[in-house]
């Protein structure tokens, strides 16, 4: 296989500690090597930055909501696709791209990994069908366990070994990664037309409550041993005052420890937290602010957590989440369109358009509680840059956010000369004191890179440029030794990579993509657990009484699976 | 026009804009598509004349038979357009100003989305006239569309400003979702009218045969429509949407109906 040399970049990789080095990194047979032969090609990467390739641990990019919002958003497409360039397929779509500009965009980005962040377990297919459809990036999804039937149930009588037992089946069954955990109990609430919006509301029937359910799933997934920890959307999403939620749900986490061979250290991931820090009783200027330190103070204190910030990017944007009464609350705010859909026994999901207009105070409001996030973040490595595609913004926009944080001169720009009620968000929120804040292009690196790729316990296979690694690499504009006084360049450099490569086939060359083709995985884990006739029979039994297909078609079938990777993880071993 | 295209001719960078400051062999030059395949201006149309510096100097004459070519004028800002033929879809769509006259019928989605300008139709339309894109919540903004003949259905579809004027009668569905603009309609509607609609203004001169449920008659008044005046019957609507209140007064949208 062709042998490369990436000649004499300033290398970041914060898995070996190195900041900027000037040092080439070799790459053969689709691994970085220690050295490659003369008949290597060469990649000149003098005065640029070099780094792993990216990983988004939470976008909604393939499976069922995201096609309803396609499907239902013909104006996100119009005159805002562009024309197709001639070696590659035509690309459709602003902020619910197809799944052909879904690779594309992220290969421009540099990123090689992308975690579908929800997948509704009874249609796993079609998620499958979708990462077979994207190219270049390998992606693995997260099912959705926070409202399911069988946990709620077993959770209700603490029998965590039958939770792990069901869990595992599932995971195995949809070719799952981790668990996700989306408004617990709420969504399920909401088939009554109801919700939870703390933690120790009672869920109609199951009578169970969110905190109930998340230390369940705690529990399960340690009993599991599984490479990721829960994934968490907690209750009260997008509410003034919904911080106090935040908090009690984050504390959750105390006394319990991570039980794993993959090097994760965090029990909870709570995902697009800028959502959840909102103080005050209304989105009046005059009530709402941002609660932002309040929450970072928790969470810099507590190794047990890791987070992503869930960025507002300030366009006209799609939200889609498995929290059903928040879409439906969201829709009866800005009077737009709606799709609502419940998954029998297991979740539910809505889709509303949602600009996020400079023009008005919350949002900008919001976008500096996003940013707060990662500014007050002490171990950048416990807090990742995302911008829950496409709710907040779409992901295509992270080279913006980046921008934003590495430079105080952009957001303060942005403050006076974008946001027509600049000095009420700074009022109201924190940016004001972490005006002069700027990241670093490592702590960029650990938020984008092996920050992710150890919450996700896949540090040997992403994240690094160690030699024997995966070699996927990306090469930026940007020189560290001379970092550019127009910070317009950071966005321009790390949207559009000089170079990338992907399990070490040259992706993008001279900022285009030359190579699309090469093969790309779905990363799965596959759970062992002792044998539980008890959940097998509680299987059989819900299949035949509720669910409305049949038990031997619920299981994604192999050929679903688009060049499967499994992680195995043996509990009886 | 001097050759027909075997299927239709997307037409979009038929513009002023497009042809402003450009010579007879550069205008000749400018891409139509039929299909997916690119043809240039020249082999389907004799060019004469000579372009002004800017769009809004510019004034375009298309004729022969143009009855198979869509989106001329599309996006346009300024200048002026006749097309003396009937014309195909998407006339005027989007446009942000000048003048369009279309000397024959036009077919549907005409206007659709427009911004400001004036865009005149000497005949009949189709459906989807000055409505807003599939899926867009966001119409009409602004201009004025005018239908000397009848038009079809779904007229004024989410529109927000601007002014639509039929001369003739209207199928369905007219203002749907409005929330604001004017239509004047001098015909007769069959049914549908200001469904879902929250703010703007309807005049009717002719008759509706099925009203809305949630219209409610409030008085009789006098209104000047288009130059004329008459008595008319003032609805307000739609009863089973939200009404928001500017100044302590809830705002409704009015429905006249000439006595």
């Amino acid at each position: 296989m062709t042998e490369y040399i990436i000649k004499n970049g300033c290398v970041i990789d914060p898995t070996q500690s190195i900041n900027g080095q000037k040092m080439d990194i070799c790459i053969k047979d689709g691994k970085i090597v220690d050295k490659v032969s003369k008949a290597a090609k060469v990649i000149d990467a003098t005065g640029k930055t070099v780094m792993a390739g990216g990983v988004d641990i939470h976008s909604h990019v393939a499976g069922p909501k995201v096609d309803a919002g396609r499907l239902f958003r013909p104006e996100d497409k119009l005159f805002k696709s562009p024309n197709r360039k001639s070696n590659l397929r035509m690309e459709m779509g602003f902020s619910v791209p197809s799944v052909v500009k879904t690779g594309y965009d992220y290969a421009r980005m540099g990123y090689g990994f992308v975690m579908e962040a929800a997948m509704p377990p009874l249609e796993a297919a079609h998620v499958h069908e979708e990462i077979r459809d994207t190219p270049i990036i390998d992606q693995a999804a997260m099912p959705v366990v926070g409202n399911n039937w069988f946990l709620l149930e077993y959770f209700k009588n603490h029998e965590i070994e039958n939770a792990g037992a069901y869990t595992s089946w599932m995971l195995n069954a949809t070719r799952g990664y981790a668990l996700k955990c989306v408004n617990p109990g709420g969504t399920e609430a909401w088939g009554w037309g109801l919700n939870c919006i703390t933690i120790h509301d009672k869920v109609p029937y199951f009578d169970i409550t969110p905190a109930e359910i998340m230390k369940g799933l705690i529990e399960t997934n340690e009993y599991l041993r599984l490479p990721h920890s829960i994934h968490v959307h907690t209750n009260n999403l997008g509410n003034p005052g919904n911080y106090t939620t935040t908090l009690d749900t984050l504390k959750l986490v105390e006394g319990y420890k991570p039980n794993n061979d993959f090097g994760r250290e965090q029990v909870m991931h709570h995902t697009h937290l800028q959502f959840h820090c909102y103080g005050g009783d209304s989105f009046k200027s005059s009530s709402f602010e941002s609660k932002s330190k309040e929450v970072m103070d928790y969470v810099n204190k507590q190794k047990l957590l890791t987070i992503d910030t869930g960025n507002v990017t300030l366009d006209e944007t799609t939200t889609m989440t498995a929290d059903g009464p928040f879409e439906y609350h969201l829709s009866h705010l800005n009077h737009l369109k709606w799709t609502n859909v419940d998954i029998e026994l297991e979740t539910a999901a809505g889709v509303v358009p949602f600009i996020y207009d400079p023009k008005t105070y919350i949002a900008g409001a919001q976008w500096a509680i996003g940013l707060e996030l990662s500014l007050f973040a002490k171990d950048k490595d416990r807090c990742f840059i995302t911008t829950d595609h496409p709710n907040a913004g779409p992901f295509w926009r992270y080279p913006r956010i980046y921008k934003w944080l590495l430079s105080a001169k952009a957001r303060n720009d942005l403050i006076a000369n974008e946001l027509k009620y600049g000095d009420k968000v700074i009022d109201t929120t924190y940016i004001g004191e972490l005006s002069d804040k700027e990241i670093s292009l490592y702590e960029l690196a650990q938020m984008t890179r092996s920050g992710p790729a150890k919450a996700l316990g896949f540090s040997n296979l992403y994240g690094s440029l160690k030699t024997g690694m995966n070699a996927n690499v990306a090469v930026f504009d940007i020189d560290p030794e001379n970092l550019p006084s127009d910070p317009e360049q950071y966005e321009t450099a790390f949207g559009n990579v000089f170079a990338f490569f992907k399990d070490g086939v040259l992706c993008v060359e001279n900022h285009d993509i030359v190579n699309y083709s090469m093969p790309k995985k779905t990363i799965w884990v596959n759970s062992i657990v002792p044998e539980n006739k008890q959940v097998d029979r509680d299987i059989r039994d819900k299949f035949l009484h509720s669910y409305t297909v049949d038990l031997e078609n619920y299981a994604v079938q192999e050929e679903h699976v688009h060049n499967p990777y499994a992680i195995k993880v043996d509990i009886t071993e | 026009m001097v050759k027909q295209p075997q299927l239709f001719l997307e037409a979009d960078l038929v513009t002023p804009d497009q042809f402003a400051g450009k010579s007879i062999e550069a205008i000749g030059a400018i891409e139509i598509s039929e299909g997916k395949v690119k043809y240039p201006l020249a082999s389907f149309a004799k060019i004469e004349g000579a372009s002004g510096a800017t769009a809004a100097e510019t004034k375009i004459v298309l004729n022969g038979d143009l009855t198979r070519v869509k989106r001329v004028g599309q996006q346009m800002t300024a200048g002026e357009i006749v097309i003396n033929s009937n014309v195909d879809m998407y006339t005027g769509g989007w446009m942000k100003g000048g003048k369009i006259t279309v000397n024959g019928n036009a077919d549907s989605f005409t206007g659709i989305a427009m911004a400001d300008g004036e865009l005149t139709i000497n005949g009949n339309c189709q459906n989807h006239v000055g409505s807003a894109y599939r899926g867009d919540w966001r119409g009409m903004t602004g201009g004025v569309l005018r239908v000397k003949g009848n038009v079809g259905s779904d007229i004024g579809t989410f529109m927000r400003g601007g002014t639509i004027i039929v001369g003739g009668n209207a199928f369905i569905h007219v203002h749907t979702h409005g929330e604001g603009g004017t239509i004047i309609v001098k015909g007769n509607i069959e049914a549908r009218v200001g469904g879902q609609s929250v703010k703007g203004d309807i005049f009717v001169d002719g008759k509706i045969d099925f009203m809305m449920p949630g219209y409610k008659y409030v008085e009789d008044v006098e209104k000047d429509v288009d130059g004329v005046k008459a008595v008319y019957a003032h609805y307000i609507g739609d009863l089973g949407e939200r009404h928001p209140e500017t100044k302590g007064q809830k705002v409704f949208t009015n429905l006249y109906l000439k006595k």
